[in-house]
């Protein structure tokens, strides 16, 4: 029981660790930009599978270290010839252009490599077990994710407090005009922030993949969680993000280790075990059956509850 | 949230006697033309094809109550459709089972009742937000019922789904629905009572505030409306017309099943509103019926259809973002002032090269798809009826300078028909200054 | 409405609102007779418009009253004070910029005619609507504009719909946020006689900025500085105040 608790906690917080590294990206870039990134979990797909074909011919490590800028290029000319095209239209449009650009993207990678999951490997160097807890082990290239992912937020902790475009970046979260205005190229910025927003997301699918599975509905499957995820935390709060990244993480972790149902609680009722109504079907759901959709019911209950999520600043 | 609507000079003058007779006449001619159809075009393909366009005529303007008339962007709008066609399939099997006589026409307000009774549900929960976060709820509403489903099979059939027989009801007039020339007319009624419902929605007091929402939100409470009730009924307006389309599909393919719950079936709805203009009333029939064509016909030409569909909709959304009808709407003004012999030449002269580059772009799609997809069955294929090899290089050079050269070429002409449509529109006002 | 009108139509208490540590208004007390034209003047950043939003409900205080007509609608969404009588036009013009403008006014009426969310009765053949959105429009003079998008008027003719906007819901006691901004000599004297004729009857109260047309038309004067009124009188007894002159209207040359 207590290893499960331990395994499912370092599971759960890698899980929210790359949930959050996709969801900072969406939050800095929705609340500079005011469009919410629907391809930013494409972004995250393309990332697995440009690891995916480097590591093909040159192993894993360089795949880790060319993928993302990659997909932050792409993410530079999406925003500098699509959407900067795009939002005089409005945002309506801006949003439309993302969704369909998730179409494209996920078109266009089953067909390069197909609908069944790829063999994306762990590396060598990393295919053992860090540590037994218990009678469980735990695998190293897990905790080289965990790892990895601490390393980025310090480093752009770092950037954002320190370096001189942080704080650029950091004053065009509020007031995007004014920086404009005192002269900054805000244009040049928004690509800056949108490429790196899609290099983030890059580097969590060159993680995911290996450790998860990589295939070409990774974006559809995780994309609303990711969207789940800046609404439950506040739209436009980083903060809220990675808490709510957190909390979903764990939440899904550890309701996918659980074979706990109402009929395993409370036991069979009268003739539910097996009539055959919905009813019976929700009696004898198990919680890891309903993993899925725990993220939206959260979302459900934050929107009835406190409707501007858990640490809202933004209402759009 | 703005709106993506062009700004037309005048808007229509108000129907003066004789253009109501007129009006009449668009809805008499509508009448017949339905009537006839099935005539003309009357194949088994054909009326299997028409019904799905009547289909989605109805979804795409329910989807359109909420988008263009009152500016609320929905990624879920599939679950209304979805539930209407569940209730339907179950409405009918328990006709079916306990003898009731009940025809299968009245079927569809069970659909109808059931998209309203979660438009309700849902929406008053839902519209407490507005804009993006609300494009998002409906997205993560729609996860939520689309995966819902799949734990709930008793009622929505896991993944096989619920099947019915529309013919297992009574026959009034010996009429079984059993054919699919019979079928058109029950879709096609349905369609003239649902079209016909929804425009009268938009003249109606209700229709005007959902406009004024759209426009300024914040304005509207100040003339006394709260404007989260204006959209909560909207929402649930446009889930019961969603709920009829979702019971005519069920008793179409007599079978219903979770996936046309979720946010693929969403996205195909949102392509053929946008397509079709989101800000005419008739933008998302056109857009239903062109999709629906596209994706039968497409669908035996290439694998890559929604490929093409996905290219096509960021498309318009960059250049075209108030759709066929809007592009139409356009021209009104330039046709009010008999100026467009002057521009048509200049349109022709744009869509030549526009063509040119369709087919480059469709060349490499198609043999980038034969030499993914079907690597196995090696590099020859035939495109448009010229056999070609997928691994040539002179077969890539080609594309690539076909959709090269014809965007360079288009990007050109179209800024000329776009100065020759200032123009003409200028002499026709010459007092006017053209924002 | 019921018969007799009381005495006071507005009646702001001890009005106070922060952001954060930003205290915006800080103590107004206000009272305004039924029938009178009030105008509030006062340098930028006084606080006037977030004090009309206080009264309007946009936003709500942090601590204090509004009394509207005796009821206490303090903190009371928008279109609830809306209902009982109170409209207001914006400082941004405020319109619905892709309707009509016989749209525009029409929206406006609906409520106070009654007609609520109906989706069942075609909204052309309501007589009463047409007929209230014709005489507003008349009276705002835009009724050979009226098929014209609103977003295509001029400037001036926007400013005027918004009024137009405020009055077509029947409301008594109307809040204009500086009406004449941005207008020329000759638009702003149209604006005046129109502000005059459609306040006849109804209680006025105006964020101005420009004297001449406070001085035409107030019966009262409030001067509002960093969120306190320093000064509620008439206007000849404003002028002449020392705190006033020193804050706001400067000395004459002698």
């Amino acid at each position: 029981m207590l290893e499960i608790i331990f395994i499912s906690t370092l599971n759960g917080v890698l899980y929210g660790m790359l949930l959050f590294l996709m969801a900072s990206g969406l939050t800095v870039i929705f609340s500079m930009m005011g469009v919410l990134n629907f391809a930013h979990a494409s972004f995250y797909m393309l990332g697995a599978f440009f690891g995916f074909e480097i590591s093909r011919y040159v192993g894993y490590w360089p795949g880790l270290l060319l993928a993302p800028p990659a997909v932050g290029l792409i993410g530079m000319a999406v925003e500098r010839y699509g959407l900067r095209r795009v939002h005089r239209h409005g945002h309506v449009a801006e949003l439309l252009f993302t969704f369909g650009l998730t179409f494209v993207i996920q078109e266009l990678v089953e067909m390069i490599w197909g609908k069944l999951p790829v063999n994306y490997a762990v590396p060598r160097l990393l295919d053992f077990s860090a540590f037994t807890v218990f009678s469980t082990t735990y695998p190293a290239f897990k905790l080289f994710g965990l790892l990895i992912s601490v390393a980025i937020f310090a480093a752009l902790f770092l950037i954002l407090r320190r370096s001189r475009v942080g704080l650029i970046v950091q004053a065009s979260l509020t007031h995007p005009e004014m920086v404009g205005m005192l002269g900054h190229n805000v244009d040049r910025i928004f690509m800056l922030v949108f490429g790196v927003g899609a290099g983030l997301a890059a580097v969590a699918g060159v993680i995911a993949g290996p450790a998860l599975v990589t295939q070409s509905n990774m974006a559809a499957l995780l994309g609303p969680i990711l969207f789940v995820v800046v609404v439950v935390g506040g739209l436009g709060s980083l903060a809220g993000a990675f808490a709510a990244s957190l909390l979903i993480g764990l939440l899904q972790t550890f309701a996918v280790a659980s074979n706990a149902s109402l009929a395993s609680l409370f036991g069979q009722v009268g003739g539910l075990a097996g009539s055959g109504s919905s009813l019976a079907d929700i009696w004898n759901v198990t919680v890891a059956q309903v993993a899925p959709i725990l993220p939206y019911l959260l979302l459900v209950l934050v929107l009835i509850f406190r409707p501007r999520g858990l640490m809202g600043t933004r209402d759009t | 949230m703005s709106d993506t609507r062009p700004v037309p000079l005048m808007v229509r003058v108000r129907a003066s006697g004789q253009r109501r007779v007129a009006a009449h006449g668009v809805w008499i001619g509508a009448i017949v033309m339905l009537a006839v159809l099935p005539y003309v075009f009357s194949s088994r393909l054909s009326l299997t094809t028409l019904c799905l366009m009547g289909i989605m005529v109805i979804f795409a303007l329910s989807y359109n109550m909420l988008l263009g008339q009152t500016g609320l962007l929905s990624f879920g709008h599939a679950v209304f459709f979805g539930m209407g066609g569940f209730f339907a399939v179950h409405a009918m099997n328990a006709v079916e089972a306990w003898g009731v006589p009940l025809p299968l026409v009245v079927i569809p307000i069970a659909g109808g009742a059931a998209g309203l009774l979660f438009g309700l549900v849902f929406g008053a929960i839902i519209t407490r937000r507005s804009g993006t976060a609300f494009a998002m709820i409906t997205l993560g509403v729609a996860e939520l019922v689309s995966s819902g489903a799949l734990i709930l099979r008793t009622f929505f059939g896991g993944e096989a789904g619920i099947s019915t027989d529309r013919t297992a009801l009574v026959h009034p007039f010996g009429i079984s629905f059993g054919p699919q020339f019979q079928l058109y007319y029950l879709v096609a009624g349905w369609c003239l009572l649902s079209v016909g419902g929804m425009y009268a929605l938009t003249r109606t007091p209700f229709g005007r505030m959902c406009n004024a929402v759209r426009d300024n939100p914040e304005r509207v409470l100040f003339i006394g409306y709260d404007t989260q009730r204006v959209r909560f009924i909207a929402f649930s307006l446009s889930g019961l017309f969603a709920g009829i389309a979702g019971a005519l599909v069920a008793i179409d393919f007599e079978l219903m099943s979770s996936s046309q719950l979720g946010v693929e079936q969403s996205g195909t709805v949102i392509l053929a509103t946008f397509i079709g203009g989101v800000g005419e009333f008739a933008g998302p029939i056109i857009g239903a019926v062109l999709v629906t064509y596209l994706q039968v016909t497409l669908r035996d030409l290439t694998d890559a259809w929604q490929l093409y569909f996905g290219l096509l909709f960021i498309f318009m959304v960059m250049f075209a973002p108030d759709g066929i009808a809007g592009a139409l709407a356009r021209q009104r003004p330039v046709l009010q002032a008999g100026q467009l012999h002057r521009v048509a030449p200049y349109y022709v002269a744009a869509s030549l090269p526009a063509l040119v580059a369709v087919v480059g772009l469709s060349m490499v799609i198609e043999m980038a798809d034969q030499l993914t997809v079907h690597a196995a069955d090696g590099p020859r294929m035939m495109f448009c009826y010229v056999p070609v090899s997928a691994d040539a290089p002179l077969a890539w050079a080609v594309a690539g300078l076909l959709l090269a050269g014809g965007t360079w070429v288009f990007l050109r002409a179209a800024q000329r028909a776009k100065d020759a449509y200032d123009e003409a529109l200028s002499t026709a006002h010459p007092r006017r200054v053209l924002p | 409405m019921s018969g007799a009108r009381p005495a006071t139509a507005l009646e702001l208490c001890g009005l106070r609102k922060r952001f954060g540590a930003l205290e915006i208004i800080r103590g107004v007390d206000l009272a305004v007779p039924t029938g009178e034209r009030h105008a509030v003047i006062g340098p930028n950043g006084a606080g006037k418009s977030t004090l009309f939003h206080l009264i309007s409900g946009r936003i709500r205080p942090s601590t204090g009253l509004v009394r509207l007509r005796g009821e206490d609608v303090t903190g009371m969404a928008p279109q609830l004070i809306n209902r009982r009588g109170l409209s207001r036009s914006f400082q941004v013009t405020n319109i619905f910029p892709h309707l009509s403008v016989w749209e525009n006014v029409r929206c406006a009426t609906l409520w106070a005619t009654g007609y609520r969310y109906c989706f069942w009765r075609n909204v052309e053949r309501l007589a009463d609507a047409r007929q209230r959105t014709e005489e507003i429009l008349d009276q705002i003079n835009l009724l050979d504009r009226a098929r014209m998008q609103a977003g295509l008027l001029t400037y001036a003719e926007q400013r005027a719909l918004d009024i137009g906007l405020t009055i077509a819901g029947n409301a008594d006691l109307l809040l204009l946020d500086e009406p004449t901004a941005g207008m020329s000599h000759a638009e702003t004297e149209r604006a005046v006689a129109l502000i005059r004729r459609v306040s006849e009857g109804r209680t006025l109260l105006m964020i101005e900025h420009d004297m001449g047309v406070v001085f035409d038309l107030a019966d009262r004067i409030s001067v509002l500085v960093y969120g306190q009124v320093i000064a509620s009188d008439t206007p000849e007894r404003v002028k002449a105040d020392d705190a006033v002159q020193r804050a706001y209207l400067g000395t004459e040359v002698p």
